[in-house]
């Protein structure tokens, strides 16, 4: 994967966090969702800089100790840093990560303006990752999670969550 | 400027998510629909994530043995300094969403400001927090059009609820000794700057939503030097009750 702009990440220890999964999203790396903003090796300690999606998000610190966890099997010693600035925004989702949440269920985020049309307007913009079509429509505003709205698709019927855009 | 205003202006700040936050959390498994209840607990979670970040940094300013938890838990009820809006009890959904949408605007305009605060700790909370909290607005301003304009039970619920939450609405915008001198700092947010958008803000809304904007010129006040009303014993109570009983317990 490319890395984000302003992203370190060591290349030695670059396999592991790749295993380390979102909580929440099983499927998806925390690498790939951009919440690893950091991670320096010295020597074998490892500094790790994490930042939450959102604020009271409450997979933060289970994703500290999986890191921590993750390290410790490979020999190295961590020390995890919430970091708050610059703050997580959905553009830090890889091209790969945004696939992943498709396959696994879940809407990947659309534009600031689109965003607003489906969530306040009824706009069927967000395509459904069942059966691809955008006849689709908001159910609630908030989902399962704070980062999710609750979406259905008006052909296939199914429900899904769809991950809402925060810029 | 000393470190004691500092710590005072924050929890001004947080306390206001932290009461708020414990009053939609109440929702949780009682809310109105599944929607709804989701909703109201998600951003419930929100305003503890930033109440958090909040309490972090006041407590390494307190130093000593502070934390978090003691600076949410171990107060008592004169030393919050939270708005009257935001302990008022949610009585029905209309007043739920009420007390939220006249919080929501103003938090928003609020965080707006302290994204150019000189504390950069308070910057970055707040360039994080104002993404969550426009989401906050988005839902408080749809609900309150919904039921405004909605059936003729729902417009008169939604419009006592509003008559009766209006006279909080004022003391958002009071501010302490300790306010004064972080606004003077460049470090604090000059809310007098902020009162005629907020009141032309609501009142479009209550426009739009076919409601009246309520005439009363008269203010309740008394939070932000805590002098809280009835309500915020109770609340206290059951938010302190783990900490109060089992000292020092973490999850």
């Amino acid at each position: 994967m490319t890395l984000l702009q302003g992203v370190h990440i060591d290349k030695e220890i670059h396999s592991i966090l790749e295993k380390v999964s979102d909580p929440e999203i099983p499927v998806l790396s925390i690498l790939e969702m951009g919440v690893v903003r950091s991670a320096v090796l010295e020597g074998s300690h490892v500094q790790v800089k994490i930042t939450p999606t959102y604020s009271g998000c409450p997979a933060m610190d289970v994703i500290g100790d999986d890191i921590k966890r993750a390290l410790k099997k490979e020999g190295y010693t961590a020390n995890v840093e919430l970091v708050l600035s610059p703050a997580w925004t959905t553009d830090w989702i890889t091209p790969k990560g945004r696939k992943a949440l498709e396959d696994y269920g879940i809407a990947s985020p659309l534009e600031p303006e689109a965003d607003k049309a489906v969530l306040l307007e009824g706009k069927r913009l967000v395509k459904c990752p069942q059966c691809g079509s955008t006849n689709t429509r908001m159910v609630s505003q908030f989902g399962s999670t704070a980062c999710k709205a609750q979406f259905q698709c008006d052909d296939c019927q199914e429900p899904f969550d769809y991950f809402k855009c925060l810029k | 400027m000393k470190k004691q205003d500092l710590y005072n202006y924050i929890l001004g700040i947080a306390d206001n998510s932290l009461i708020l936050g414990q009053r939609l959390g109440e929702l949780c498994g009682h809310g109105p629909s599944l929607e709804t209840d989701i909703a109201c607990t998600n951003i419930s979670l929100d305003l503890f994530g930033q109440t958090r970040s909040y309490f972090q940094y006041a407590a390494k300013l307190k130093g000593e043995d502070a934390t978090e938890d003691s600076v949410a838990f171990l107060r008592t009820e004169r030393q919050y300094r939270n708005v009257l809006l935001v302990e008022q009890p949610n009585t029905d959904f209309a007043y739920t969403i009420a007390r939220q949408f006249l919080f929501d605007v103003f938090h928003f305009l609020f965080l707006e400001e302290l994204k150019n605060s000189k504390d950069l700790n308070l910057s970055a909370i707040a360039h994080k927090a104002i993404k969550e909290v426009s989401y906050h607005q988005r839902f408080s301003t749809d609900w309150m059009k919904r039921l405004g304009d909605g059936t003729s039970e729902s417009a008169q619920r939604i419009q006592t609820a509003i008559n009766d939450l209006w006279r909080y609405t004022d003391e958002l915008f009071h501010t302490s000794e300790s306010d004064d001198l972080m606004i003077e700092a460049g470090i604090g947010v000059d809310l007098s700057a902020l009162k005629s958008i907020y009141y032309k803000r609501v009142n479009q809304i209550l426009e739009e939503a076919k409601l009246e904007v309520p005439e009363s010129k008269w203010f309740q006040k008394g939070g932000k030097s805590g002098v809280h009303t009835e309500h915020m014993g109770y609340i206290l109570s059951d938010m302190q009750y783990m900490q109060r009983t089992y000292p020092n317990m973490t999850w």
